[in-house]
């Protein structure tokens, strides 16, 4: 394309490929492993660990964060909140890139990826929670791509095809929040079924509502930190409209997020009451329980609040990454962490290190895709056939 | 294809007529199960730790041969869970001290009545049959391994180092066995008579005839009853139960209902979502409309006012010029008049 | 031909099952009576 040249110039970028392109071909290695020698080749699961970091940090984590997407797009679609508008084209495209990262993970986690159109296609099996997240998340890929269409057929000069895409705008805003509400709940319902197996201040009937709440923090936290990084890497492609509007987007993206997190922090503490779970506060997972809690909800809570009055920004992205982390804390901790903690310590799940590198290569490739679209397709900057459009 | 897919689109094929679906035969959303269901009973009191049944059930099941041989004793000292290669494990527990006598314990699917596997799996790959058994069925599972997430007894177990074809492996309470009228392998191998088959009612009616001849000998329960909402299988023993690696900590709600609220709201969403959103929708686009076209009205107004004020300024000086006017022409016209007046007054004079 | 449901597990397939299809069915309603309601609305106060 003619952008070729000006990937070139970049200096960052050749020590950029040399790393990217030594991660993807040992990812291409590890994938050979996997896919001969089955999961136990490049993985420590076993029969009472069966999730491990694939689901832990790619699926749970991944889809939470990826939860910038449907926020954005409801608050500026829905609420009409045009001053956010430059937030929705990378947010919607980290959002379908990050849920493609998902699906791409589950095909090593999986034990016969190929079959995963059967619980659909085959046999339903309605009465499992996985059913409606496998069967929100497929339609929502499939929304994901259809809302950021418009960017890549105006990248392609494909007009009229664009046009109907962007009349459906609405339409594919109100399924996506639809479905992000269902999927990201049920990600935290389908752990209703192990109360025997999580720890009792984790385990709560509140799981869904947890994960759905925590998610409009991640996802927003998200936006802030993402914009940061662009605005980095990627400021030459972002136009005016883009670079005026970001300190809005992180002022506002931050008041939210603090009253999300005031949010969430209340209805944790209510479960913690619905649980009668209190005398468990003093011990090792109690503690580890009041850092999540304290650490990584409410301080955060609060420095967004003090970084909104004081007109911080700085402040406000750094706790945006810290909420992020925070949110990476709280999946970990249900999935791998405090999960079979009745279980003896030398029967407890580690991952092995090729575990990391498939997670590390997923990401990489993420990356890579993210830079092709941004330097190429008009994400930071808006199309000149298209000014008025929207 | 598994029993209930064939079900469910027999249902889905017969939804037009009601009268169709099958109906709950308990009222009130209460389930009690098959009543008709085989189970197995271990007594360990009578359980020696031979491991006669883990080789039947070996061979039965044409499982691999074990890494150690059956009649391995070392094999006991360490305790085992379920795994790929065998359905069930026997394990030795030293409740009454290195010197008294060891209690064994037979470990493999308990077969629940709501059993929390079939409840997780989204292609529905198991099946709780009248019979009692639990089934899977591989021709349709992805291998997402959430089964092994959710049985609380931690039974099922994957074939981790299979590329192609991976399975969930678990004990089937010899299903295919019990059609032919045969006893389950294990069953029909233990020497001492530690392992009865049976209808589930009988045998609990035979655990607790046990218990009450020999309440020195028995806990005063039987384990499996109640658990998880009730288990085919079922177990008395002499020592405390959570002595002998058992869960008593499980409670006795079925996996079913732990989710059955979570999805219950799943329509909830998909009804109102659409509708709140749809509506918040509107509203801010009438709200930026209102505003817009108040703003338009403003600007009209100001113009209005600007050009009644115009107006009436000009209307004022154009009245003003005109009476001036109408002044100046009445005094023309009157000093005409005078004048004409002297001028005649004075001819006529 | 009607058969009894024995099992929570059982009676939570049929009903899930039926939800889901109805769900189905309401979302794509939904849409057309989207339509519907909106329809003789002036061009520019057109929504969706
Ligand atoms: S014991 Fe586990 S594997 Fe067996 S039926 Fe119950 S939940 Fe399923
Ligand atoms: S691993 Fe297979 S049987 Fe187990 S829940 Fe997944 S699809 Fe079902
Ligand atoms: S019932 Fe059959 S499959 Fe189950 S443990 Fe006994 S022999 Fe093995």
């Amino acid at each position: 394309m003619a952008d070729e040249p000006m990937v070139v110039e970049r200096p960052l970028l050749s020590k950029f490929n040399v790393i990217a392109g030594l991660i993807i071909l040992v990812g291409l290695w590890l994938t050979f492993k996997r896919f001969t020698g089955g999961l136990g080749a490049v993985s420590n699961l076993d029969h009472s660990n069966p999730w491990g970091i694939w689901i832990g940090f790619d699926l749970l984590c991944g889809v939470a964060l990826a939860a910038g997407g449907y926020t954005t797009a409801a608050a500026v679609e829905i609420f009409n909140m045009k001053k956010f508008h430059a937030a929705v084209r990378p947010a919607i495209l980290t959002g379908f890139l990050g849920y493609s990262m998902v699906v791409f993970a589950l095909l090593y986690d999986v034990g016969r990826p190929w079959r995963l159109p059967y619980p659909f296609a085959v046999n339903q099996g309605v009465t499992s929670v996985m059913f409606e997240v496998g069967a929100c998340v497929a339609l929502y890929l499939t929304v994901l791509f259809l809302e950021f269409s418009p960017v890549a057929l105006e990248w392609l000069g494909a007009k009229k095809i664009r046009a109907v895409v962007v009349r459906l705008t609405i339409l594919l805003t109100i399924l996506g929040v639809v479905l992000s509400t269902l999927h990201q709940s049920s990600l935290g319902a389908m752990y209703l079924l192990v109360p025997s197996k999580l720890h009792p201040l984790w385990y709560s009937p509140y799981l869904p509502v947890f994960f759905f709440v925590s998610s409009i923090a991640a996802g927003l936290s998200m936006v802030i930190f993402e914009g940061s990084l662009s605005h980095r890497f990627f400021k030459d492609k972002m136009d005016d409209e883009h670079r005026k509007s970001a300190n809005d987007i992180v002022l506002g993206f931050g008041k939210g997020c603090s009253m999300v997190l005031a949010a969430y922090f209340a209805i944790k503490v209510f479960g913690l009451a619905l649980g009668n779970n209190w005398n468990l506060l003093g011990t090792g997972y109690g503690l580890w329980f009041m850092v999540e809690m304290l650490g990584f909800v409410l301080l955060p809570c609060l420095l967004y609040a003090i970084g909104v009055r004081e007109k911080n920004v700085t402040l406000i992205k750094w706790t945006a990454l810290w909420t992020v982390l925070g949110i990476v804390i709280n999946r970990l901790n249900i999935v791998l962490i405090c999960f079979n903690w009745q279980l003896p310590a030398d029967q407890r799940y580690f991952p092995h290190w090729m575990e990391i590198g498939i997670s590390v290569f997923v990401i990489t490739v993420g990356i890579v895709v993210f830079r092709f679209i941004v330097t190429r397709m008009p994400i930071f900057f808006e199309h000149p056939d298209y000014k008025e459009a929207h | 294809m598994s029993t209930s897919r064939r079900k469910f689109l027999k249902w889905l094929t017969a939804a037009g007529a009601a009268s169709a679906l099958p109906s709950v035969a308990e009222g009130h959303g209460h389930f009690t199960g098959y009543s008709d269901s085989y189970g197995v009973l271990h007594d360990t009191t009578l359980c020696v730790g031979c491991r006669s049944c883990e080789k039947a059930c070996n061979e039965v099941n044409d499982l691999p041969a074990p890494d150690r041989p059956f009649d391995d004793p070392t094999v006991l000292s360490d305790v085992r869970r379920t795994d790929e290669k065998a359905y069930t494990v026997v394990n030795r527990y030293d409740v009454n001290g290195p010197s008294g006598s060891p209690v064994f314990r037979k470990l493999q699917c308990n077969h629940c009545k709501e059993p929390a596997c079939a409840s997780a799996c989204f292609v529905g790959a198991f099946t709780k049959t009248p019979e009692g058994a639990v089934v899977y069925d591989a021709s349709v599972c992805v291998g997402c391994r959430y089964c092994l997430m959710a049985c609380p007894f931690d039974i099922p177990a994957y074939e981790y180092n299979k590329a192609l074809e991976p399975r969930v492996m678990k004990c089937t309470m010899c299903h295919p066995r019990v059609a032919e009228g045969k006893l389950p392998g294990c069953v029909e191998a233990c020497p001492m008579e530690a392992l009865t088959f049976g209808k589930r009612d009988d045998l609990i009616t035979i655990a607790r005839e046990r218990i009450r001849k020999y309440p020195d000998r028995y806990i005063d329960h039987v384990y499996g009853e109640t658990e998880v909402g009730g288990t085919n299988w079922l177990y008395i023993t002499g020592a405390p139960f959570e002595t002998l690696g058992f869960r008593t900590d499980l409670g006795v709600t079925p996996a079913p209902e732990l989710t059955s609220g979570a999805l219950a709201m799943v329509p909830v969403v998909i009804g109102v979502w659409p509708a709140l959103l749809g509506g918040i929708y509107i509203m801010s686009q009438r709200k930026e409309k209102i505003a817009n076209q108040e703003k338009a009205a403003a600007v009209k107004d100001a113009i209005n006012t600007t050009q009644a004020k115009a107006d009436a300024a000009l209307k004022a000086a154009t009245e003003k010029a005109k009476n001036e006017k109408d002044k100046a022409v009445e005094k023309a016209v009157k000093k005409a008049l005078d004048d004409a007046a002297k001028q005649t007054g004075g001819g006529e004079a | 031909m009607s058969e009894s449901i024995h099992t929570l597990q059982e009676f939570m397939l049929q009903t899930k099952g039926i939800i889901y299809l109805l769900a189905i069915g309401y979302l794509a309603g939904f849409v057309w009576f989207w339509r519907f309601l909106h329809g003789r609305d002036k061009k520019e106060d057109q929504i969706g």
